[in-house]
C-alpha cells in the first residue's frame, strides 16, 4: 500500500497554557476530498497551521506523500508539495490579482534566487493565472488590485492562487466563507471537479450544507480533541457531533 | 568646467549609492538606517588598495566584494527582527563601523586616510566613468525589478508571511538583497573615496546614513528613476547653496519627515497620481 497523502499522528499544540490540540490523529488517503469540521475554536485553523509549519506543535508527526515535513520551514513544506487557502484573505495588496496567482505559478522560478535572478519573463504564469482565476469564476478581475475587490471575491483568489502552486495536497480553510449562497455552491462544484480529478483536497469549513454535499468523509474536532473520523452520513448522525457542534441537547436547525 | 564635472560626479556617486540602498530598503522592504557603513567600507577597501599601489579598476571589485560580504552578515543578523526593530539594528551597524573604524590606527583612525591616489582616467574620464556605472546601476535596478527576483521582493515587501506560504525563501531573498544592495553602495564608497582622495570615520556617519535614506524616501521608495532623480538633485544641493551644506542634517530630517508625512510614495508616487489626475 503506497503511503496516504497526508498522515498526522498524536498532534499536540499548546498556546502557553492552553492546549489547543490534543493528541489528534487523521489521515487523508490517496486523493480523498475530506472535510474537517468542528465548532469555533475546536482547532481546525491550528491544525491547518501546524502542517504548513506556521505554528510548531509540541508533539506529533506529520506526514506528506509519507515523509516527514515536520522539521522543514514552511516555505520548503509548500514545496514539498502543499498549497493553502488561508482562512482571512491576505493577498499581496500591490499586485493585480492576476500577479497573486501568477507569482504562486510561478515557483518553479522563484525555487532558488540566483537563478530568479535571470529570468524575466511572466507571460506563461500570467496566462496560467487567468486560467484558474477563470476556473474560480473571478476571470474578470484580472487586473485589479486587492483592495478594490469584495471579500467574496478575495476568498476565491486565495483558492486560485493555492491551486497555481500545483500541490499534491490543497488544504483550504474555510474558503466558502463570506460566499452567498449562490457563489458558495459555485465554489464547492469547482472543490469537488478538482477533486475528482484527481487532487486530494483536505476542507475546513463551516458551510456543513456544502461540506455534507461534496466530501465523502468527515473528521470532527471539539475542543483540540478528535471527536469524530468516518463517512459523511455515519458521522453527521454521531450523537456526541451533534451535541458538539449543535448545542447539548439542540436539534439540527442550521 | 571644473566646477560642472564636480558636481557631475558628486551626483553619479550618489545615484549609485541611492540605488543601492534603493534595491534593499525599496525592493525588498528591508529598512536600512546605516547603510553610510557599506559605502564607508567600499570607500576604505578601495582607498587602502590603491594608497598600497593597487590600479583602481583592481581596488573596485574587492570593495564591491567586502561590502557585500559584510552586507549578507548583517542581513543574516537581521533576519530575526523586521520593521522598526531592523531599523535600530542597521542604526547599530552604522555607529558599529564609525566605532570600530576610529579605533584602528592602520586604517587612519580619526585622522582618516589622506593622499589616495586619483583614479587615472583624469577628471573628465572619471567623471564619465563615474556616470557609466550609475547608468550601468540604474540598468542593473531596472533588471532586477523585472526579473522573477523582483516579483518575489515584491512579495516579500508586501506580506512575508504570505510569501513564505508561496514557497519562496524569504531569508535567502531577503539576503541576496543585502547582499546587491551593500555591494553597489560599496562601489558608490569607492568612487568617492577616489573623488574627494581623502576619508575620514566622518565621512560615513549618521548624518549620511539619513541623507541617502532621505535621497530614496524624497525620489519614493522603490521607484527607480525618482530615486535617482532625488539622489542627483540632493547631492549637489549642498553644494549649490551653502544653507544647506550648514543645516544638512535639519534640511534633510525636515525633508525626511515632510515626505513620509505628506507623500510617503515620494516625488515618483506625486508624478504618477498628477498623471492620473489629467488623464481621468
Amino acid at each position: 500500500m503506497t503511503a496516504p497523502t497526508l498522515d498526522i499522528a498524536g498532534l499536540t499544540v499548546a498556546f502557553g497554557g492552553v492546549t489547543a490540540l490534543d493528541d489528534v490523529s487523521f489521515a487523508l488517503a490517496g486523493g480523498e476530498l475530506l472535510g474537517l469540521i468542528g465548532p469555533n475554536g475546536a482547532g481546525k485553523t491550528t491544525v491547518m497551521r501546524a502542517i504548513t509549519g506556521v505554528v510548531r506543535p509540541g508533539h506529533g508527526r506529520i506526514r506528506v506523500g509519507g515523509r516527514d515535513i515536520g522539521t522543514l520551514p514552511v516555505h520548503a513544506r509548500i514545496r514539498a508539495g502543499l498549497g493553502l487557502s488561508q482562512q482571512l484573505t491576505r493577498p499581496f495588496r500591490s499586485m493585480t490579482a492576476l500577479d497573486n496567482v501568477a507569482l504562486a505559478a510561478g515557483a518553479m522560478r522563484t525555487r532558488r534566487p540566483l537563478r530568479s535572478l535571470l529570468a524575466s519573463d511572466r507571460r506563461a504564469e500570467r496566462a496560467e493565472a487567468l486560467r484558474l482565476l477563470e476556473l474560480v469564476g473571478i476571470g474578470e478581475v484580472a487586473e485589479q488590485r486587492p483592495d478594490v475587490l469584495p471579500l467574496g471575491v478575495l476568498k476565491r483568489l486565495e483558492v486560485a492562487r493555492a491551486l497555481a502552486l500545483r500541490p499534491r495536497l490543497l488544504l483550504l480553510d474555510e474558503p466558502l466563507a463570506g460566499l452567498n449562497h449562490a457563489e458558495a455552491e459555485r465554489l464547492a462544484d469547482t472543490i469537488l471537479a478538482l477533486n475528482r480529478g484527481g487532487l486530494p483536497i483536505l476542507l475546513i469549513e463551516h458551510n456543513l450544507g456544502e461540506v455534507a454535499r461534496i466530501c465523502d468523509r468527515l473528521v470532527v474536532l471539539d475542543n483540540g480533541l478528535l471527536l469524530a473520523d468516518g463517512p459523511t452520513a455515519d458521522v453527521l448522525a454521531n450523537a456526541e457531533v451533534q451535541d458538539a457542534y449543535l448545542g447539548r441537547g439542540g436539534h439540527a436547525a442550521a | 568646467m571644473g566646477y560642472e564635472i564636480t558636481l557631475l560626479t558628486t551626483m553619479g556617486i550618489a545615484v549609485i549609492f541611492a540605488l543601492g540602498l534603493n534595491i534593499v530598503a525599496g525592493f525588498c522592504g528591508q529598512i536600512s538606517l546605516g547603510h553610510a557603513a557599506f559605502y564607508g567600507i567600499g570607500a576604505y577597501t578601495a582607498a587602502m588598495l590603491t594608497k598600497g599601489g593597487t590600479p583602481f579598476l583592481l581596488a573596485l571589485p574587492p570593495a564591491l566584494m567586502l561590502a557585500g560580504a559584510v552586507g549578507v552578515v548583517v542581513g543574516l543578523a537581521s533576519l530575526r527582527v523586521r520593521h522598526d526593530f531592523l531599523a535600530i539594528t542597521t542604526m547599530g551597524v552604522g555607529f558599529l563601523f564609525i566605532g570600530i573604524v576610529r579605533q584602528q590606527d592602520w586604517l587612519g583612525g580619526e585622522m582618516g586616510l589622506s593622499g589616495i591616489p586619483a583614479a587615472g582616467f583624469g577628471r573628465v574620464g572619471f567623471m564619465l566613468f563615474v556616470l557609466a556605472l550609475a547608468a550601468a546601476t540604474a540598468m542593473l535596478s531596472v533588471h532586477l525589478r523585472r526579473s522573477w527576483m523582483g516579483f518575489a521582493f515584491d512579495a516579500i515587501a508586501d506580506d512575508e508571511d504570505t510569501a513564505q506560504l508561496l514557497g519562496i525563501d524569504v531569508a535567502r531573498y531577503k539576503l541576496a538583497a543585502f547582499a546587491v544592495g551593500t555591494a553597489v553602495s560599496g562601489v558608490a564608497g569607492a568612487l568617492y573615496a577616489h573623488h574627494v582622495r581623502f576619508i575620514d570615520p566622518n565621512s560615513f556617519g549618521f548624518v549620511e546614513s539619513v541623507t541617502v535614506l532621505a535621497m530614496v524616501v524624497v525620489g519614493g521608495i522603490g521607484s527607480i528613476w525618482g530615486v535617482a532623480v532625488a539622489a542627483a538633485v540632493l547631492s549637489i544641493a549642498p553644494l549649490l547653496f551653502q544653507v544647506i551644506e550648514d543645516y544638512k542634517l535639519m534640511v534633510y530630517g525636515a525633508l525626511l519627515f515632510t515626505m513620509m508625512r505628506l507623500c510617503p510614495d515620494g516625488v515618483a508616487g506625486l508624478v504618477r497620481r498628477l498623471r492620473r489626475g489629467r488623464a481621468g
